[in-house]
């Protein structure tokens, strides 16, 4: 496989990571929104394969593995058991409606590509021109954070801010060192299984995982 | 041996009036083979469209002007922008007086007429109807021009025929930017023709309907024209996204058998540009009025990563 349809692939797939960001900030059910996680995580792995190839530096490949271990197959697996066990609600209510939320990740997609362009008159990788679509990636993840009520959700967009930051790596650097990627994957993990804890602990204490329910810890007389 | 533009011209124009109503009919069979019931023939939206031109015009008292002249106008837009895509040739006379941006503002003038035409007898429906149809149209329209934008980006220009000459001359539909403008420009047609999920054409409920409730005062020879202009409307928008996505097989110029070939093989595209609808129409169900503004959010933003991504990754 030659160098320009590698590359040709990378900017499909980049897309394709950049269209599964939008998906999970506009989709409503639980299920769909694992579903567009494995697959922006699955994207994520086959562009990290490729990019591998291209920029020749072989651990990218252990990277891509393990990618596609946690973010595609065991990630989703615990959140799906999670909905599971905590009966949650399959809809999730927004901060505002999901037209305006469309909307305001375009500007964000715009935004990071203007912040990009300096890096991208100066870089020589092949992989330049992505490195917008991963820092979109990134803000995207952020936005869905931010504009969600769902505990569940809001975990699923720092997930998705993980995979940008992934992404970026790949494209601005070819990778982080290996000893960096296992050590974020590790932490990742403990994350999911703390939060897995916090979401039992919050939903027994509340009976709902709405974070609006939580301004009732303030003290009112 | 190459024939003269004009006399491919009037020969895309007939086409376009004769293949219109078998299209949608071959869309009936097929939704009727999926489905499990035996089908009407190819030639009954033929049948109705001659028998409704033999009836006569039930006109209302208050009907104004506009009333009468809009399935003229509805007729005419359609015939005009019949001549401006490329259907049979790319190197047609008509295409040098309107580019893309000036086909979409075409529908828009037969839309419009169509949504005063429904207000102005002064019918709750109408009113509704039209009323609904300009919500769908308000959001569909720059969803539209923003995919249009992503193609002629890629076509680097906006007149239809060099659009459908870069593009055929690339390897292009590798490309993100075209990708995506093909699927925002297929959840458009299915709101701009009015099809599910977004309007159901079958329905005989007033309160499920959009584009039917506008019309449903027509009678006789104005009906028969609005029915065969709405027919030529989702031909035209298949044929569109032909020449946008994969014009391979329209004729750069007139020549005599390049020509030839291109009618059957515009009827095969159009055969599986059928299949496809078919299979989205039997696969979804129609969606609630409020989720379409959702839906043509979508679109847009579709159409919108499309043009961004020329920029970013290409």
């Amino acid at each position: 496989m030659n160098v320009q349809l590698a590359s040709h692939l990378n900017s499909l797939l980049a897309s394709f990571i950049l269209l599964t960001a939008f998906g999970l900030v506009v989709q409503r059910r639980m299920n769909a929104l694992l579903h567009l996680f494995a697959w922006q995580g699955f994207f994520l792995a086959v562009s990290t394969a490729i990019v591998g190839y291209l920029g020749g530096a072989h651990d990218l490949y252990i990277s891509s593995i393990l990618t596609l271990a946690i973010k595609v197959v065991l990630l989703p697996y615990i959140l799906h058991r999670l909905i599971v066990k905590l009966k949650i609600h399959k809809e999730v209510e927004t901060v505002v409606n999901i037209p305006a939320t469309m909307l305001m990740g375009i500007v964000l997609v715009i935004f990071s590509y203007h912040l990009t362009a300096p890096i991208r008159e100066l870089s020589t990788l092949v992989t330049r021109s992505t490195l917008a679509v991963a820092l979109a990636t990134v803000m995207l993840g952020f936005l869905m954070m931010i504009t969600r009520k769902h505990a569940v959700t809001q975990i699923i967009g720092f997930l998705a801010m993980e995979n940008g930051l992934l992404f970026a790596a790949t494209s601005a650097t070819y990778g982080m060192p290996l000893v960096v990627e296992l050590g974020v994957a590790l932490d990742l993990l403990i994350a999911a299984f703390i939060f897995g804890m916090f979401f039992f602990h919050i939903s027994t204490t509340f009976d709902s995982l709405d974070v609006d329910q939580m301004a009732r810890l303030k003290e009112e007389d | 041996m190459n024939i003269d533009p004009f006399i491919v011209e009037v020969f895309q124009v007939a086409v376009l009036l004769i293949v219109a109503p078998l299209f949608t009919g071959w869309i009936k069979m097929l939704k009727c083979w999926f489905q499990g019931r035996t089908s009407p023939s190819l030639f009954q939206p033929w049948r109705d469209i001659l028998k409704l031109f033999t009836k006569d015009v039930t006109l209302a008292e208050n009907a104004s002007w506009i009333f009468r002249f809009t399935p003229y106008l509805v007729f005419g837009v359609s015939v005009i922008a019949g001549g401006i895509i490329p259907v049979l040739s790319m190197d047609l006379p008509l295409s040098a007086t309107a580019d893309v941006i000036a086909l979409v503002a075409l529908f828009s003038i037969a839309r419009f007429f169509t949504a005063l035409a429904g207000m102005d007898i002064g019918t709750a429906f109408g009113g509704m109807g039209a009323s609904r149809e300009m919500t769908i149209a308000s959001l569909a329209e720059p969803a539209m021009l923003m995919a249009v934008f992503a193609v002629s980006l890629v076509g680097k220009s906006t007149s239809l025929s060099q659009m459908a000459i870069v593009i055929s001359q690339g390897h292009s539909l590798l490309r993100p930017s075209l990708a995506f403008a093909l699927l925002a420009f297929i959840l458009i047609t299915l709101a701009e023709t009015g099809r599910i999920p977004v309007d159901n054409p079958a329905t005989h409920l007033e309160l499920t309907m959009i584009h039917e409730a506008m019309i449903l005062e027509y009678s006789g020879r104005h009906l028969a024209l609005i029915e065969w202009a709405s027919m030529m409307k989702l031909f035209l928008f298949a044929v569109l996204g032909i020449a946008s996505f994969f014009p391979w097989g329209i004729p750069r110029n007139g020549e005599l058998f390049a020509v030839a070939v291109a009618l059957p093989v515009l009827l095969f595209k159009l055969a599986g540009i059928g299949v496809v609808l078919v299979l989205i129409e039997t696969g979804l169900a129609k969606m609630r009025i409020f989720r379409i503004t959702e839906f043509l959010g979508s679109a847009f933003l579709f159409a919108t990563i499309g043009m961004l991504s020329y920029f970013m990754l290409e």
